[in-house]
């Protein structure tokens, strides 16, 4: 029996729901029992956002991951909020373009990824939240990663079907990091 | 079979309502609810149904009574400060016997309050929906599938009995996402609405929906009548479900987004060795109040965890005859208890054994 | 050969209204209104909290008692229910203009497909002569005793002008039923509030100046007389707003 605390904690617009959904949808594709839950109000105006997803072999009980044992840290605040949450033996990814500083646990495995950066060398300023979970997925393999398009598909709405692309290839730049 | 899909909470009431049939949503806008009016505002018109944002809450619970007015299917919903300003309008549909389905996405209060989840608003929709001797059917789905299946259910239960049925679900619920799967075509009973205002074709009587009887003894009548029927749902209707409750010695009662978060906690407390389980009431009225008692002359301890100040605790005192001691595990305003947190009240309530 | 009969429209039931109450004869404008378009069958009627709270009794088509100043969200949502219903609303001034005022603005500025008659006899009458939300300033009641103070309780509210600022509405009159005359007139723009129904044309509201003997404190006739004297100075008869008319005031 395996389960995923998944939460992915960044700035609201830096696509922290999207990346959740892509990440939850992929999971029910795989039969998983899965969960996804937003912060929601005021703070998704431009303030910190964050998503809690939980894929789980097992019905999933309590939909809110308070302490994760996987975490994305979008932007500091969410670092500073989030790592000492962080479950003993967890996987913390960074992404090193907008924080400057490293985990300081030592229990956990941190990965440093400058998704910020990458996104906007690969033309698409806006997929950090695809490269850092690219990251993820390879090194947790919380979901297969050969068929991602599946979960992409499902999310990303017919009418912004030329956007598959873009996110596909965000996602394999993090993969291959 | 129908797909599986992903869909918030609120998005499967929605779904859920239009498969029971309703083709008429009012409502005005509030946190955390709002995406139920937009999913009714994108759909409705698409299938020929209606919906209107109204001028106010209170606007809008008086549209449904008059869709209901006309015998057919309807809802509104909002979030606890705006189901304040809708309770004249329940206690008008109780006293006019119409049936409706009316959502509460519960966030914290009182007063504006703040828009986290809560269930705080128990006391409101059990025991105080209106002025009045009345009773709503209430709903407490603790997924996103019940969400939708409740919502079904809930038509179902409104039309049968001609009142209320209330989803009182909370903030996390409307706003997770979880695996839903809503049948294409839902199973719709009909029940006879001969009552119904549609035009007396000058070929019978007038139909009047009214709430007035200015006649005590006629008044006393009808209300006497009303709760013979709130019996028969006592007696019918009751849904809960139990969990880990064979061996129990600690019985968690937990209804919602909090029997989610006590399931955690009861599964580590098993590993832990104690023997706890739960009882999750589904209709929060009516009551489990047989399954109670039953499990009071058994367990030695309950534990009630809710996210008010301790409201539903009253009930399970009352259903139990205050047999056994009963403590409470709750976090208020918004803020929602860990399964760490309710973990700890059970070992406590062990004897501080684990 | 039968000159006078009862609109059919109208049941048996005897009404309460005090003596020298104008709510009977606006009850029987609005029956020969439904009887002369021959629309009795399809017509829902939906009654205000207010003495004309009753009148699901008096009216022969089926009626719906709405709570207090919520009559044209009730018909709103049956009118959205089924639009080849025809739906009125008979209201009073404290239901219409004051609890429920925010019901009416919004229903007319949706130019919502009924038909709203709105009695303005200036007093709340079934709770006993209060103020009302159209009382006249220095009007006594029993919540004004020394008269209607406008520095301390302001202003009446005019419906017609007010409503008449919309784009909505179709068709708003005032009209007042103390003389024969006048009530000529108020049976011609109340069919033609249901006419514009079910014509498809919406919001029409047809304000009719009342009287309350018994509240105002009058015999029948010298309440006929103060309408003439002191409300319909204050409330102008006449077409407030006609989409299909050129001469709205």
């Amino acid at each position: 029996m395996s389960t995923f605390n998944i939460l992915i904690a960044g700035f609201g617009g830096q696509g922290v729901l999207f990346a959740g959904k892509c990440l939850a949808y992929k999971g029910l594709t795989e039969d998983k029992q899965v969960s996804w839950l937003p912060s929601y109000g005021p703070e998704m105006r431009g303030g910190t956002a964050n998503c809690s997803v939980i894929l789980s072999d097992s019905p999933v009980g309590s939909p809110i991951v308070s302490t994760p044992d996987i975490l994305i840290a979008m932007n500091l605040p969410s670092l500073d909020k989030y790592e000492g949450e962080t479950q003993k033996g967890g996987k913390i990814f960074v992404d090193s373009t907008l924080i400057g500083r490293k985990v300081e646990r030592e229990d956990v495995d941190a990965y440093y990824i400058p998704a910020t950066k990458m996104a906007a060398d690969i033309g698409a300023p806006t997929l950090a939240n695809m490269i850092i979970l690219g990251k993820m997925i390879k090194e947790t393999g919380a979901v297969n990663f050969d068929d991602i398009e599946v979960g992409l598909k499902k999310v990303i709405p017919a009418r912004k079907a030329d956007m598959i692309d873009i996110n596909l290839k965000a996602l394999k730049a993090g993969y291959d990091f | 079979m129908t797909e599986k899909v992903l869909m918030k909470g609120n998005e499967a009431i929605a779904e859920a309502a239009i498969k029971a049939g309703c083709r008429h949503y009012f409502g005005y806008p509030i946190t955390p609810q709002t995406e139920i009016a937009a999913y009714m505002a994108k759909r409705m018109p698409k299938i020929d149904g209606v919906f209107l944002q109204a001028e106010s809450e209170i606007a809008a619970i008086n549209m449904v009574y008059g869709v209901s007015a006309t015998g057919k299917r309807v809802m509104t919903s909002s979030s606890s400060p705006g189901i304040a300003l809708k309770s004249e309008g329940l206690s008008y549909l109780a006293g006019a016997d119409l049936p409706a389905l009316v959502v509460n996405v519960q966030r914290g209060g009182p007063g504006l309050g703040g828009i986290q989840p809560s269930q705080s608003d128990y006391f409101q929709a059990t025991k105080a929906g209106g002025h009045g001797d009345f009773k709503m059917i209430v709903l407490a789905p603790s997924s996103v599938q019940e969400m939708a299946d409740l919502t079904i259910k809930g038509f179902d239960l409104a039309d049968k009995y001609r009142m209320t049925s209330m989803i009182l679900a909370d903030g996390t619920m409307g706003q997770m996402m979880e695996p839903v799967e809503i049948k294409e075509n839902a199973e719709i009973n009909t029940y006879d609405k001969s009552w119904a205002v549609t035009g007396t074709e000058c070929k019978r009587q007038h139909n009047i929906v009214n709430s007035l009887y200015l006649k005590p003894e006629l008044l006393e009548k009808v209300n006497v009548e009303r709760y013979e029927r709130y019996k028969q749902i006592e007696e019918n209707e009751v849904m809960y479900e139990e969990f880990m409750m064979d061996d129990a010695e600690i019985c968690v009662v937990a209804f919602g987004i909090a029997a989610r978060i006590s399931q955690n906690a009861i599964v580590e407390a098993r590993k832990q060795g104690i023997k706890v389980g739960m009882i999750r009431p589904i209709t929060l009225w009516p009551f489990p109040k047989k399954p109670l008692l039953a499990a009071a002359d058994k367990v030695k301890r309950f534990i009630s965890v809710e996210l008010s100040m301790g409201q539903m605790i009253d009930d399970i005192k009352l259903a139990t005859e205050c047999k056994k001691p009963i403590d409470l595990c709750t976090r208020v305003g918004g803020m929602i208890p860990s399964p760490e947190e309710v973990l700890a009240k059970i070992i406590e309530a062990n004897g501080g054994n684990n | 050969m039968i000159v006078f009969d009862k609109p059919k429209s109208l049941t048996d039931a005897p009404l309460h209204y005090c003596p020298g109450c104008t709510h009977g004869i606006i009850h029987r404008l609005v029956a020969e209104a439904i009887d002369e378009l021959n629309i009795e069958g399809k017509t829902i009627g939906v009654a205000p909290v207010g003495c004309a709270v009753m009148a699901y009794d008096y009216f022969a088509c089926d009626m719906v008692e709405a709570a207090h100043g919520r009559a044209p969200a009730v018909a709103t949502g049956i009118k959205r229910s089924d639009p080849s219903k025809i739906v009125f609303t008979y209201q009073g001034d404290g239901d219409l203009a004051s609890i429920g005022m925010a019901e009416t603005i919004h229903s007319a500025t949706r130019n919502e497909n009924i038909t709203v008659i709105f009695v303005n006899n200036a007093i709340y009458g079934m709770t006993g002569g209060q103020m009302a939300p159209t009382s006249l300033p220095g009007q006594v009641t029993q919540t004004s005793p020394y008269g209607r103070d406008t520095n301390h309780c302001g202003f009446p509210v005019k419906v017609c002008e007010m409503l008449s600022q919309l784009e909505g509405p179709e068709y708003l009159e005032r009209v007042a039923v103390n003389n024969v005359k006048n009530i000529k007139k108020a049976k011609a723009a109340i069919k033609k509030a249901f006419e514009n129904q079910v014509n498809g044309k919406g919001f029409s509201l047809i304000e009719v100046v009342s009287t309350c003997p018994t509240n105002w404190g009058m015999t029948p006739n010298d309440a006929l007389k103060w309408v003439d004297e002191n409300m319909i100075p204050y409330y102008p008869l006449g077409v407030y707003k006609d989409r299909s008319n050129k001469e709205d005031k």
